[in-house]
């Protein structure tokens, strides 16, 4: 377990960040590899949000405006947020590949968001157990909620009341927890770059 | 006392171990390695102050943190439970079947916290008596219409799923030693910021009011009022790790969505002072 140092003080150095070779941009090793893990799904994300309010479907309701264009900015904020705290350690800009999503419909949109939303909280459920700073385990709980609640209203705007129905919770009444490996073959589908994810820890 | 036998047979199951000891992975090698060799009474005293180290929090640390916890989830459960019972108070069958969703969660949780207490080699603790009026036992209390009057309900509910979500995330720290429980409860914390933001979701449409978010902007209360304003004081930080979230990287992030992009944490004093009133 290392120390308690302020985070962003302590992030730093991790020289291997870029394509290792063996095909795939290196999220790294360790806290800084599940940073960048983090950091990569933020950028999905953000990325997806901007392109919905830039190109918002039709019949979108002033609620809906109004609160997808709060989750942009939460997803802006998270991404920006890893960006300035990984600093040299940071992996690059993602190339996004959203041919499957039709922005121009609803039903299109908010599946997608919905798989993000939830896939944002398993990735984050599953990461907690390999960070080792309890720093970053604070901050990574402070991200991860926010994702319930965008999970939650999104589910809702599909159908209102499956907020977190069987399909995402089981019978402990717990949501799910998912390795990077599992998180990233996911978010894979909406990448052009490719992530390697080889070095990250797995326990 | 074989150290090396003892160190492999943990790293068998815990390859982690080294690290764990201590970060220089290759002095802990070294160390085992000329471990036959030290003076086989210095050894446990060594070990007792290297495994504290490396498996951090004590048994009795988790255990506290769960009865904690089994206390918040035991107030959830009666709250939603003499909801559903009464046959009045929720006006529609959307409203009643997602406060039974939420009812059952809360009850899962309960048994599975219990279960978890039990096998740690602890006995739960027994379930308080609750007033939900918030008067301390007189029934009386500011909330005392919460099961008559649904805007007050879907508002005591609120603010119990917000102070769930922050009290959860102000304990994974305690809980980091071990993988198993820390990811339940993970995974605990999640379903009730879902629930949060579906009871927000709720009251945004019960009262027909856009400023009411699914998640939580600044300090505000969304209109509850100054009896749950300690839920939600701390939340109106907009810096995270000393890094700056308003318009950040050069975006249009307003200090509300900044303070909205991040849930913060409660001790659990701040908690108990919260809930201190609903229970007698």
């Amino acid at each position: 377990m290392a120390g308690t140092a302020a985070v962003v003080g302590v992030i730093s150095g991790c020289s291997d960040k870029d394509d290792n070779g063996g095909g795939g941009i290196n999220l790294g090793t360790g806290d800084i590899g599940i940073l960048n893990y983090a950091y990569a799904l933020e950028q999905l994300e953000a990325a997806f949000y901007k392109q919905v309010t830039d190109t918002p479907y039709a019949g979108i309701t002033a609620d809906e405006t109004q609160l997808l264009a709060d989750i942009r900015d939460h997803e802006i904020a998270h991404r920006e947020f890893f960006k300035a705290a990984l600093k040299t350690s940071a992996i690059v800009a993602l190339e996004v590949n959203f041919s499957k999503i039709d922005f121009s419909k609803r039903e299109s949109v908010l599946a997608t968001a919905k798989a993000f939303e939830d896939l944002g909280v398993q990735a984050y459920n599953g990461a907690g157990k390999l960070i080792t700073d309890p720093n970053y385990l604070a901050l990574a709980g402070k991200i991860v909620s926010v994702e319930a609640r965008h999970a939650a209203y999104i589910r809702d705007l599909i159908s209102n009341g499956s907020f977190a129905d069987s399909s995402v919770i089981d019978a402990n009444g717990l949501d799910k927890a998912l390795t990077p490996k599992q998180v990233l073959s996911i978010a894979s589908g909406f990448l052009k770059s490719k992530l390697n994810a080889n070095n990250l820890p797995t326990s | 006392m074989n150290i090396i036998k003892i160190l492999e047979d943990i790293e068998k199951v815990d390859p982690e171990v080294y690290e764990k000891l201590d970060s220089r992975r290759s002095a802990m090698k070294q160390f085992a390695n000329i471990g036959g060799k030290l003076a086989l009474a210095a050894v446990p005293i060594a070990l007792s102050g290297m495994f504290k180290k490396a498996y951090g929090q004590s048994t009795s640390t988790i255990v506290g943190v769960l009865q904690y916890a089994l206390t918040l989830e035991y107030l959830e459960a009666a709250f939603y439970t003499q909801a559903v019972a009464s046959a009045t108070l929720l006006p529609t069958a959307a409203a009643k079947a997602a406060i039974t969703t939420i009812r059952d969660h809360e009850n899962a949780h309960v048994a599975l916290l219990k279960k978890v207490i039990g096998d740690l080699g602890s006995t739960p603790v027994a379930t308080p008596t609750f007033d939900f009026s918030a008067g301390n036992g007189s029934n009386n209390g500011p909330f005392k219409n919460v099961f008559t009057d649904y805007g007050l309900f879907l508002a005591v509910a609120q603010a119990f799923e917000d102070t769930g979500v922050r009290a959860y995330k102000g304990q994974a720290a305690n809980l980091i030693s071990n993988n198993d429980i820390l990811t339940a409860a993970l995974n605990i914390h999640s379903v009730e910021a879902r629930h949060a933001a579906h009871i927000r979701s709720m009251r945004r449409a019960a009262a027909a009011d856009s400023t009411i978010k699914p998640w939580i902007t600044m300090n505000s209360t969304a209109g509850i009022g100054a009896a749950v304003q300690a839920v939600y004081n701390g939340e109106e930080l907009t810096t995270q790790a000393t890094v700056n979230i308003v318009n950040i990287g050069g975006f249009s992030i307003s200090a509300n969505a900044a303070s909205e992009a991040f849930d913060e944490p409660l001790t659990k004093e701040a908690v108990l002072a919260i809930v201190d009133p609903f229970i007698v």
